[in-house]
């Protein structure tokens, strides 16, 4: 029994440790429109998903949560990170109560988790520069976050079908 | 299968595949009506509104050419130029980390802004004239 809790821990630990290099591989990417600023493919979502899939609710939002904070501690600021914490907090609620009632497949459920990550993030920043005009924004990330998200869902539903025989 | 359900597999994998697209199609299409509503009612640009952690620090007409040094932060360590040119205003330099401001594409009609968030600056357009005497053409 404590063997497995072990096991569980360092596992989880590894994947949060892929979620990073995901988190630094995406910020090498050129940014996809310059025009608008937090455009990101989301790649560690596929990371979230399995986890949230694989392991429930209370794992993936420790895996996100550290990797949320590491990230901001690495490239960001204090501010970054009350930025992408909005936007994981919000992100995951969301993909865990899609998952729970059963409505989508893994694309749809990333879907959500994408738009409503960036969603999250300019909820903060309207409320930070007390500036409405960032909302132009978000119609734009609802647009690439909807096309991302299906990418980003389908890579989830492969690495579960690929791993389908793990268990955490 | 762990967990075994009521419905088959496959025709409950396909309801949730039609309910992916309805959610793509819904998503997208809201976008792109926001998108056209927003364009097409914005109108040109008068002025360019500096605002430092959400409160308005200058006002400059977009009119006139100018480049202005920002410098924020507790120890004045945050530093921005601003740079406005033929109507359009655009970040030319900054030491935030990320450097996305000066990546961002400048901004010319009402509506548009640069943000550099690690510096807490929202450079805006605005369609209101800061200097009522100055009238470009009509
Ligand atoms: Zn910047």
């Amino acid at each position: 029994m404590k063997n497995s809790k072990i096991t569980r821990v360092a596992q989880l630990g590894l994947f949060t440790a892929v979620a990073l290099i995901l988190s630094y591989v995406e910020s090498l990417l050129p940014p996809i429109w310059a025009a608008v600023p937090g455009i990101k493919v989301g790649l560690p979502n596929i990371i979230i998903i399995l986890i949230l899939y694989k392991a429930g609710f209370k794992a993936a939002a420790a895996v996100s949560l550290i990797r949320v904070s590491i990230v901001a501690l690495l490239f960001g600021s204090v501010m970054t990170l009350a930025y992408s914490l909005a936007g994981a907090i919000l992100s995951l609620t969301l993909m865990a109560l899609c998952k729970r009632f059963d409505l989508f497949s893994t694309v749809g459920v990333s879907i959500v988790g994408g738009v409503s990550h960036n969603l999250g993030q300019i909820l903060v920043a309207i409320g930070l520069f007390e500036s409405v005009q960032i909302g132009y924004y978000m119609i734009v990330l609802a647009f690439t976050g909807t096309v991302a998200g299906i990418f980003i869902g389908l890579a989830g539903s492969l690495l579960l079908k690929r791993l389908e025989k793990f268990r955490f | 299968m762990i967990g075994a359900r009521n419905v088959k597999p496959s025709t409950d994998g396909k309801r949730k595949t039609r309910n992916d697209m309805i959610l793509a199609a819904v998503l997208l299409l809201v976008a792109a009506a926001s998108f056209l509503l927003w364009h097409f009612s914005r109108a040109e640009g008068e002025s360019v509104t500096v605002k430092v952690g959400g409160t308005e620090t200058a006002v400059y007409p977009l009119s006139e050419d100018r480049e202005v040094e920002i410098i924020g932060g507790e120890d004045n360590e945050y530093r921005n130029v601003v740079v406005i040119r033929d109507g359009k205003v655009s970040v030319s330099e900054a030491n935030c980390p990320d450097g996305i401001c000066v990546k961002t594409r400048s901004a010319s009609r009402a509506g548009e802004s640069i943000v550099c968030l690690p510096h807490k600056l929202v450079i805006e357009v605005t369609g209101e004239k800061s200097e009522p005497g100055l009238d470009m053409t009509a």
